[in-house]
């Protein structure tokens, strides 16, 4: 009984941070609609600043003082960030702002370690809560206890804001219905400042209160951002009281995990979230998504057509030249475009859903490295021969796809994107834990091509036939009748509906087609590096391809494969140098600012405006 | 369309203009390793094998050249090391490759290696299967086993009364592999122990609370940690803050090593039989002589166990280029036959056998001193004894 107790109680302890953390992305999302990924790169900065001031400030009151303040400053760092970043970008298409904070998580963690350099630092403890309290013959920190005891008091001033207070109405209003709280004269953007405010702020409290306990590093941001996410979706989006009892919830399951079942506490935390998402799809407290429903924000996507001969004699050329690179260019050049062709492969099937089925998929890395470990575990389980294994890579992916895709495609919008999120974290989660068959984090090596593939060259041929192939089967069937179909269904589900068009099956078939194409990549990928580990499969391969598609131009055809192309290149380009990943985050956020409509999409805009291509023939 | 052809086309210039410059003076040398994600450790690593390359190079090189090291960052992802080592090779013109700390990274780059016949010297990945159990002709490996390591302290832990054992490691490869080794030869030199709870926090993600309670329920007489970085840090003070350490044995893999010592402070555990590098406590021989070098090459910094490896890598090649006479693959993996090398340690011979470097290991008991956590009673120790026998590892090792 004491231990279940005390095991109770350090489960409640650790959803403190966690709350703050999740409550302040809850709350920025349910106002603004953005996806904050950078939102445990803020936490990160709380732990440091927390860290600096507890330095300065001695005593109890010092302590207290610094958290709060670090808190402060975090909100403050926010401040900058919505101004600089973001605010230019609110016209951008949905979503597209994820992009921009993408960038934000690699400023922040190149000028973190500029500023507080690379080791890992040991939070202080509290002053005057060192040692335990017995409960039930239990020792409890007291710190713990503390923590417990706060946090009732966070929610309780979280709820007094929004419930009592005419900044809460504000919030209230804007988070059921933004435009029309516009429409009624609220200003807009000095409300999104102010929430991006007092989200970051919470995420700061979160990064200082968790000090005692922990301590500040660089891996910080990523190691949260995860668990803050599937915080927030159990909860409900834009709900705080959900985020509250979702961190309890999952904080308190991870004890139990951690006694119980030690060698799966990764998956058992995903399981509930698909569970929960299954049955209540929009979280435990969050309301149904009303708005968005009919046809999409922004302007009206333009009909399609195939490319003209100009565009098409433009692929061709490329095509051309891409097939003499192993005669004009060097080993590494045919390398190099290996990886980038592989990547525009499965940018372009995730650009299938996302823009043509309008479908935001959040874990379509499960289908890259789904079909990288079918491949490789059938060549280390049972000898394929690589043709074989390659081809039952897009196969075993798309069955995979039919499975997740059967339940996600019961929801929509972001519940839909959290639920493919939560399905691709749990085989994630599978894949690393399960260590006896796919090697975990070790992976699986020694999987490589057959002989008369094994050059370089013979391997390049291979996946520029596969890649371009697959681009343009991907094309074609976009603007094939099942292509018409499913633009129909994104546009207006009902309409489409009426029209006689089976929506949830044109929509699962392209999930599935989707998931399929990812797993084509998955499969040159695989038997080009000659290795998988569960990386391929993680949360960040899935937001890699997502801001490359969005980088691109979302609403454009070709805006995955120019992403993916831009993207890879510049990191080529950039690693060499010191401070790659602040380069490479600025230059994220300027192409975002710049063009937000993408690079393709903003291209053409510019293109229309100087003439140079007229509106109808420009729908590539 | 347009950026892929202007990016390709800047590339194939680059390339060809690349290529023809690349400058026939040095000898070079491509180093992937993770230095933006956990710089912490990549960093004194780098600075290890600059200050072995000014050694080298102010002693007139390596075959009369000047031995360079091409440092690359792939962010901690194999597919991108992968990618950097094919580049590092065929065009900046590196003639072998070495670094990388994570084993899923250096276990990639090994793999890549064996095929494409580039000789690859893992210099700090902790994974046993680079040499064992998916080791290849043209991988070999410096630093001290993790079986080695844990087998020292399963050594120690026999010598004591303590029967039932708890192991807390983190939820992956490395982990599993230091506490299967500890378990294997635990049990044989002392059949009648129990392991009575393991726990496994994912790594960098550990729950310490929890982690604390579960062993405490358990009631273990000694505990054997292999967790690192802040996982130790939090499991330390969770567990110092209930009592777990009181009264009760740990073993701790790695635990000594500044890395991950230093940063606890005066927190550091007292009394925990651990492996690590203690430094601070050289009097004399070249082990002292490295520290001085590296306290006067960086003011300010003390040495880390990565500046030790980094250092021993760059002597490594220095010598496996000198033994070779050229940098012709061939002769190199020749001349890598039980090479002998003169390190701060002692003179290493990369083995033959299974191409692991016999780089032995610090042990001793972990202390608290002028607020800094340190080991004393420390001796240094031959991994000989300890390897699994010749035949086991012929059994593990495919066939070249």
């Amino acid at each position: 009984m004491g231990l279940f107790v005390a095991q109770l109680l350090t489960g409640l302890a650790n959803a403190a941070a966690l709350f703050l953390v999740a409550s302040g992305l809850s709350l920025i999302f349910g106002v603004t609609r953005i996806v904050n990924f950078a939102h445990g790169s803020l936490y990160m900065l709380g732990a440091y600043v927390g860290i600096t001031l507890m330095g300065v400030l001695p005593g109890v009151v010092g302590f207290w003082a610094s958290i709060v303040l670090a808190g402060v400053a975090v909100g403050l760092i926010g401040v900058v960030i919505e101004i600089c970043v973001l605010r230019p970008v609110y016209r951008a298409p949905e979503l597209f702002q994820l992009v921009a904070t993408f960038g934000v998580i690699l400023v922040i963690q190149d000028l973190t370690l500029m500023v507080w350099g690379g080791e890992d630092m040991l939070g202080p403890r509290a002053p005057g809560l060192k040692s335990v309290v017995r409960i039930l013959g239990e020792p409890v920190p007291q710190y713990d206890l503390a923590l417990i005891g706060i946090t009732p008091f966070i929610l309780l001033g979280l709820w007094w804001l929004i419930t009592k207070t005419r900044v809460g109405i504000l919030v209230r209003a804007a988070t059921q219905d933004r435009e029309m709280v516009g429409a009624l004269g609220v200003n807009q953007s000095w409300l999104f400042t102010g929430v991006f405010f007092l989200g970051s702020a919470l995420a700061g409290l979160g990064g200082a209160i968790q000090l005692p306990k922990g301590g500040a590093d660089l891996l910080m941001d990523f190691s949260i951002i995860a668990e803050v996410f599937v915080v927030v979706v159990i909860g409900g989006m834009g709900s705080i009281p959900g985020a509250f009892i979702a961190a309890v919830l999952i904080s308190v399951l991870n004890v139990f995990g951690v006694a119980y079942v030690p060698q799966s506490t990764l998956v058992l935390m995903y399981i509930v979230m698909a569970v929960v998402l299954m049955i209540r799809p929009w979280g435990l407290l969050g309301r149904e998504e009303k708005a968005g429903e009919h046809g999409q924000v922004g302007e009206p996507q333009r009909p399609i057509r195939p490319a003209g001969w100009i565009g098409r004699s433009f692929v061709l050329a490329v095509v051309a030249i891409l097939a003499l690179v192993p005669i004009l260019g060097s080993t590494f050049a045919q390398v190099l475009i290996t990886d980038i062709l592989i990547f525009c492969l499965f940018a372009t099937s995730l650009q299938f859903i996302l823009s043509t089925g309008g479908l935001v998929s959040f874990g379509h890395a499960v289908f890259f490295g789904g079909g990288a470990y079918v491949s490789a575990l059938l060549v280390t389980y049972f000898n394929t021969p690589m043709e074989l294994a390659f081809a039952l890579a897009p196969l075993g992916a798309g069955i995979l796809a039919i499975g997740i895709g059967w339940f996600c495609i019961r929801l929509s919008g972001v519940y839909f994107a959290m639920l493919t999120l939560a399905f691709s974290q749990l085989v994630w989660s599978l894949v690393f834990q399960w260590g006896e068959v796919t090697g975990g984090d070790d992976g699986l090596v020694s999987i490589w091509p057959s002989k008369w593939l094994s050059g370089t060259t013979a391997y390049y041929y291979f996946t520029l036939a596969m890649g371009i192939g697959g681009i343009l089967v991907l094309r074609h069937i976009m603007h094939s009748p099942f292509g018409y179909a499913l633009r129909a269904t994104r546009d207006s589900a009902r309409q489409a509906e009426a029209t006689g068009i089976n929506v949830k099956q044109i929509q699962w078939m392209a999930f599935t087609l989707a998931g399929a194409f990812a797993g084509l990549a998955g499969g040159l990928f695989v038997f080009s590096k000659g290795s998988i580990f569960p990386d391929e499969l993680s949360i960040s391969t899935s937001f890699d391809a997502l801001i490359v598609v969005f980088l691109g131009g979302v609403k454009t055809l070709s805006g995955g494969v120019v992403g993916a192309a831009f993207m890879e290149g510049a990191k080529d380009w950039l690693t060499r140098l010191e401070y790659w990943r602040l380069v490479l985050g600025l230059v994220i956020i300027a192409v975002v600012i710049i063009a937000p409509d993408g690079i393709v999409g903003s291209l053409r805009k510019l293109g229309e405006r100087l003439g140079i291509v007229r509106e109808e023939e420009s729908m590539q | 369309m347009k950026k892929l052809i202007t990016t390709v086309a800047a590339l194939a210039t680059a390339l060809v203009a690349g290529s023809a410059a690349m400058a026939a003076d040095s000898i070079k040398i491509g180093d992937i390793n993770h230095f933006k994600r956990l710089a912490a450790f990549a960093e004194p690593y780098r600075q290890g094998i600059e200050l072995a390359a000014k050694q080298i190079n102010d002693a007139g090189g390596v075959l009369g050249r000047p031995l360079e090291f091409i440092h690359r960052d792939d962010d901690g992802k194999p597919g991108d090391a992968v990618k950097i080592a094919e580049e590092l090779m065929t065009r900046d013109g590196a003639v072998m490759l070495t670094g990388s700390i994570l084993s899923n990274v250096g276990l990639a780059i090994s793999s890549f290696a064996g095929q494409k016949g580039y000789i690859y010297l893992a210099a700090e990945p902790l994974a046993d299967d680079l040499v064992w159990g998916s080791g290849n002709k043209y991988t070999f490996r410096l630093r001290a086993s993790t079986y080695v390591q844990a087998a020292m302290l399963a050594e120690e832990a026999a010598k004591t009364d303590a029967v039932t054992y708890a192991t807390i490691a983190p939820n992956y490869a490395y982990g599993k592999a230091a506490v299967e080794a500890f378990k294997k030869n635990l049990k044989a030199l002392k059949p009648d122990v129990k392991f009575v709870t393991e726990q496994w926090p994912a790594l960098f993600k550990i729950d310490a609370g929890a982690e604390v309670q579960a062993i405490e329920a358990a009631k273990p007489d000694a505990i054997y940690n292999v967790t690192f970085g802040t996982d130790l840090q939090k499991f330390v003070r969770e567990g110092t803050t209930r009592g777990l350490f009181e009264g009760r044995k740990v073993y701790g893999l790695l635990t000594g090593e500044p890395e991950y010592l230093e940063p606890l402070g005066a927190e550091a555990p007292e009394g925990w039989y651990v492996t690590g590098y203690p430094w601070y406590a050289f009097t004399d021989g070249p082990a002292k002589q490295f520290v001085d070098d590296y306290e006067a090459a960086y003011p300010g910094e003390t040495p880390k166990i990565g500046s030790l490896v980094g250092y021993m890598t760059a002597k490594s090649i220095a010598a496996l280029i000198t033994k070779a006479g050229s940098t012709d693959t061939d002769a190199m993996l020749e001349a890598f036959k039980d090479l002998k090398v003169a390190t701060p340690m002692g003179e290493i011979t990369y083995r033959s056998l299974d191409h692991q470097s016999t780089m032995g290991a610090y042990v001793g008991t972990t202390a608290v001193k002028d607020g800094k956590g340190v080991m004393v009673d420390w001796s240094y120790k031959d991994p000989a004894p300890y390897m699994p026998s010749d035949d086991e590892i012929r059994e593990m090792r495919p066939a070249d």
